[in-house]
């Protein structure tokens, strides 16, 4: 076990465990931002950036800092740690960098693209983010492709996080697109027009953390906010059958994986259940889902959440009255 | 003359062939070190010798071979890097080309010290003809008994063998290289683990500059401490040293470390003066990574002691007003040279060589080209200067490999003593054409 | 025109050579080397079919050879001129003049950076440090580098390279190095 404290909260992790997920032990606001780390794919993490952090204590036996800032799902605890995400305000600094670049090449296109709601680009960019771009350069631009009958690649979208590509190599068993190209030039492609035939592919789609892989059975079907989650089950041979539907009336709108509050899927789901199941008998309904995310998504559907803005509300009328 | 190691016999007619090459003393310390030497004991010269790393990062030699993990039973490898692709950097070539034999030689007596039974070269793509020269002269370590089974009667057996890359600087980086060895895109691998653990298929790898390597022969037939006692201080041995730029004779030249600045630019016996009589302007004196230096700043430091050719000297002053030594890619600019317009070819070029893997190196080396692009041609915007400033600061140290902060460091540089000059462009882009006056903007 | 994508019994041979250097299992290392022969074997460039020829050789994915071929800047995945002039432009050839040479390139050979000239014998390449900058500027055309370049240099390189008629790739053997 080694002891490691974030932002001076600690607690007591198993060896191995990452800063990441040491911190998001603790939860709470501490927890860094991750984009390309997914806890149920190896060697996820270390490229985008965005979960950085200052190790200002190596450890109780070397307490010497780390000279440079490091990625926290890729660096593993030591026994004594002390680490500043919050708290430095160099980490905020490079973090407010890191999603500049993420932003540069991006096309903001959120008022049309079907991830908007659940983006975590569009989170990052929120909590993060500048108002204003100081890129004034034409923005990178790709053709849309479709990779496969059900889903759609927007390369122009992608922040190059390899979860998709990540995924096909550990959970497909024939790996047809990848990272070509290389530096701003790369994009994620198949090269020479190739369907991802695979009872798993459509994973990909919950994997990407943005809108460049969608699910072409929901595209432009309705904003996510305006669907209700219910977690539901069927009898699959092919997967756990456990998934989350997205409703609309009674209408089964799309069918995902179940994502934790970190918006990473719990379980990997077949192509059958997400893309063919689109009738409510299909399914076993559980219940509405509990959408733990803080995202625009968990609007619509969030007890917490409406109660918050009461008391948000209720603050600010209380500060216009003493400002008065 | 200063003492010379490595190019003491480059001009001895046929020194590449085996023969002359073993007439001149070659191989002797293969002998002697898998004869008479242990293999830990060439561990502890090399420690003695205070060799560091000849390619750019200058971590001493010793040291990173005795982190070598050595468990039962798992292969190990000696990679040479030679992907020498640092722009103002040649001397790995013409050593190579040159005299083949002496590479090969560290190579057999390095991997006899680390126990690999195989070891190989990476070469740059770009170097295949080097490559053939290599491979002729690892044909004849072969028929002579220097390389295969039971080298010289001993039980040491040993295979090397060349690859080739393909065109990317970034596999100058050793676990970009390790991948590219493995037949991957040369994407660096974030670390830890390091090589020294994890590296060539998982196994314990030791990657060495061709320079370095080149130099262990020397350090096991006259002993470390023989070694240490050229140089000056922590810089011990001598230094290959590629010279290029506004220079009356450009090429490879072995010095000693301590020499100062000043001899090593204007002397005879190395780069001859400045071209056509100019005057000097600036230096990029360890490859174009390394800060750039005005004329004043690397001929004296910042306390008025002149500059000397050497690890420590070079970044006296800190990158404030020092630079680096790195793999010795001495690149000189006359007067009339537009400090702006060499900084968008390095630019250019870490865009182009940037591999794409993590943000802020893929999105930031373009965006830095993009403004210099509109700077020298006379597009630049008020504003420009800090703008680049602020992206190389986020750039730099937040990246999975050094290839974003060799991106940052020449922006910052030459933003820090040339910010005139940037000005200059900006606001009389009718001018940029006259270099001629930016002289007299230095800061 | 377009030949069958296959290597004959020799060069066969040498991929296997260059196989049996890596462990077993490891056949993906000799990926590089292989494309560098594909590349000089089929007219200079890497189709996808001799992508794919490539992966069935050494029992990978497709994929994996786009993503490798794709990266290095050596590799050609469109149809090039039998010479590639490849100009150096990074610092000390910049600064000893490859601007220069790469206008008297264009306007000699009618063409731009990136083209191919009509009949198929030159395409035009700036590339970044070559490690030849001792010689600055350079050019190289397949292992040959030539340093030192005037624009009469130049001028001879071209007519050389013309009269010879030959495709010029990096594993040529009989280079010549005009150091």
């Amino acid at each position: 076990m080694a002891k490691v404290t974030i932002d001076g909260e600690s607690i007591e992790v198993p060896d191995g465990t990452t800063i990441l997920q040491a911190a998001r032990m603790i939860g709470g606001d501490n927890v860094p931002p991750a984009m390309c780390y997914h806890s149920k794919l190896k060697t996820s993490g270390g490229y985008c950036r965005t979960c950085i952090v200052k190790v200002s204590k190596g450890s109780d036996k070397d307490p010497r800092p780390m000279p440079k800032l490091v990625p926290s799902c890729r660096t593993t605890v030591m026994d004594g740690m002390e680490v500043q995400n919050n708290t430095s305000p160099e980490v905020l600094e490079a973090r407010r960098g890191v999603v500049e670049f993420l932003l540069i090449n991006h096309p903001l296109d959120c008022p049309v693209c079907d991830q908007a709601g659940e983006c975590h680009l569009q989170d990052l960019g929120y909590e993060n983010g500048a108002a204003k771009t100081r890129y004034d350069f034409p923005r990178r631009k790709f053709n849309m492709i479709d990779i496969g009958p059900n889903i759609k690649m927007h390369m122009t979208r992608c922040i190059m996080c390899f979860r998709c590509v990540k995924t096909a190599d550990q959970i497909t068993d024939n790996r047809v697109h990848g990272m070509l190209f290389r530096g701003d030039a790369s994009e994620i492609s198949t090269y020479i027009e190739k369907a991802i035939v695979n009872d798993f592919s459509g994973n990909m789609i919950d994997v990407c953390p943005v809108g460049a892989l969608t699910d072409k059975t929901f595209r432009f079907k309705s904003r996510v906010w305006f669907t209700k989650p219910m977690d539901a089950h069927r009898d699959c041979k092919k997967c756990s059958g456990k998934v989350a539907l997205w409703e609309k009336g009674n209408e089964v709108l799309r069918v995902t994986s179940r994502k934790d509050k970190w918006g990473e899927s719990e379980e990997w789901i077949c192509n059958e259940c997400r893309f063919d199941k689109k009738d409510i008998k299909d399914w076993v309904i559980e219940g509405p889902r509990h959408i733990d995310r803080h995202s625009v998504i968990s609007l619509n559907h969030y007890e917490n959440v409406v109660a918050k803005l009461k008391i948000d509300i209720a603050k600010q009328q209380k500060q216009i009255v003493d400002k008065k | 003359m200063g003492k010379k190691i490595l190019l003491e016999h480059i001009n001895v007619p046929g020194i590449k062939s085996l023969d002359v090459y073993r007439q001149n003393g070659g191989y002797a310390s293969v002998e002697k070190a898998l004869k008479t030497m242990a293999p830990d004991v060439i561990v502890e010269e090399v420690k003695k010798s205070g060799l560091r790393g000849r390619g750019g990062a200058g971590f001493p030699t010793g040291m990173k071979w005795s982190f070598l993990a050595k468990p039962e039973g798992v292969e190990r490898y000696l990679v040479v890097n030679a992907d020498e692709s640092e722009p103002g950097t040649f001397k790995d070539r013409y050593l190579m080309e040159k005299i083949p034999h002496i590479l090969i030689e560290g190579m057999i007596t390095s991997s006899f010290a680390l126990g690999a039974k195989t070891s190989c070269i990476y070469i740059r793509g770009e170097y295949f003809y080097v490559s053939r020269i290599l491979e002729a002269a690892i044909e004849e370590a072969y028929a002579a008994g220097l390389l295969g089974k039971n080298i010289l009667g001993t039980n040491f057996s040993h295979d090397i063998f060349v690859q080739v890359g393909a065109g990317a600087y970034i596999c100058g980086e050793e676990t970009a290289l390790l991948e590219s060895l493995e037949g991957k895109r040369g994407n660096p691998r974030i670390k830890p683990p390091f090589p020294a653990v994890a590296g060539l298929y998982g196994c314990p790898t030791v990657v060495n500059n061709v320079e370095t390597i080149a130099s262990v022969p020397y350090i096991v037939m006259n002993g470390g401490d023989d070694y240490a006692k050229i140089g000056i201080g922590r810089s011990t041995g001598t230094k290959l040293i590629s010279a290029s730029g506004h220079i009356n004779k450009p090429g490879v030249y072995e010095i000693e470390m301590g020499i100062t600045v000043e001899d090593f630019i204007y002397s005879e016996e190395y780069c001859g003066g400045i071209l056509n009589g100019k005057k000097l302007k600036a230096v990029v004196a360890g490859g174009s990574s390394v800060p750039i230096l005005p004329a004043d700043l690397i001929l004296k430091t910042e306390k008025g002691e002149p500059r000397l050719m050497s690890y420590e000297s070079l970044s006296d002053g800190g990158f404030a007003t020092g630079t680096m030594l790195g793999s010795g890619g001495f690149m000189v600019y006359d007067e009339t040279t537009s400090i702006v317009k060499n900084l968008y070819t390095f630019a250019r070029f870490y865009h182009h060589e940037s591999c794409g893997q993590c943000s802020p190196c893929r999105e930031g080396t373009g965006w830095m080209e993009k403004i210099l692009h509109r700077i020298v041609e006379g597009h630049g915007k008020h504003g420009d200067t800090d703008l680049l400033w602020d992206i190389q600061r986020k750039i730099e140290g937040n990246t999975i490999c050094p290839l974003g902060d060799a991106a940052a460091w020449p922006v910052a540089s030459a933003i820090r003593h040339f910010r005139a000059e940037f000005e200059e462009y900006i606001n009389h882009p009718e001018r940029i054409k006259e270099f001629k006056h930016l002289q007299e903007l230095v800061s | 025109m377009s030949k069958e994508i296959k290597f004959n019994e020799e060069t066969i041979a040498l991929v296997n050579k260059i196989i049996k250097r890596y462990p077993e299992g490891k056949q993906k290392s000799a990926l590089l080397p292989v494309l560098h022969i594909a590349q000089a074997e089929f007219d200079g460039w890497l189709s996808p079919e001799t992508m794919e020829y490539v992966a069935s050789l050494l029992r990978i994915k497709p994929v994996e050879v786009f993503e490798v071929a794709s990266f290095y800047s050596m590799y050609n995945l469109k149809p090039v001129g039998k010479c590639i002039l490849e100009v150096c432009r990074t610092s000390s050839c910049w600064s000893r003049g490859s601007e220069d040479i790469i206008k008297h390139l264009e306007k000699k050979l009618g063409i731009k950076v990136g083209e191919t000239s009509k009949d198929g014998m030159f395409t035009i390449k700036s590339v970044e440090c070559l490690g030849s900058c001792g010689g600055a500027p350079m050019l190289q055309c397949g292992a040959s580098f030539h340093e030192n370049l005037t624009l009469e240099k130049v001028d001879n390189i071209v007519e050389n390279y013309r009269v010879e008629g030959k495709r010029k790739s990096y594993t040529d053997q009989d280079f010549k190095n005009t150091l």
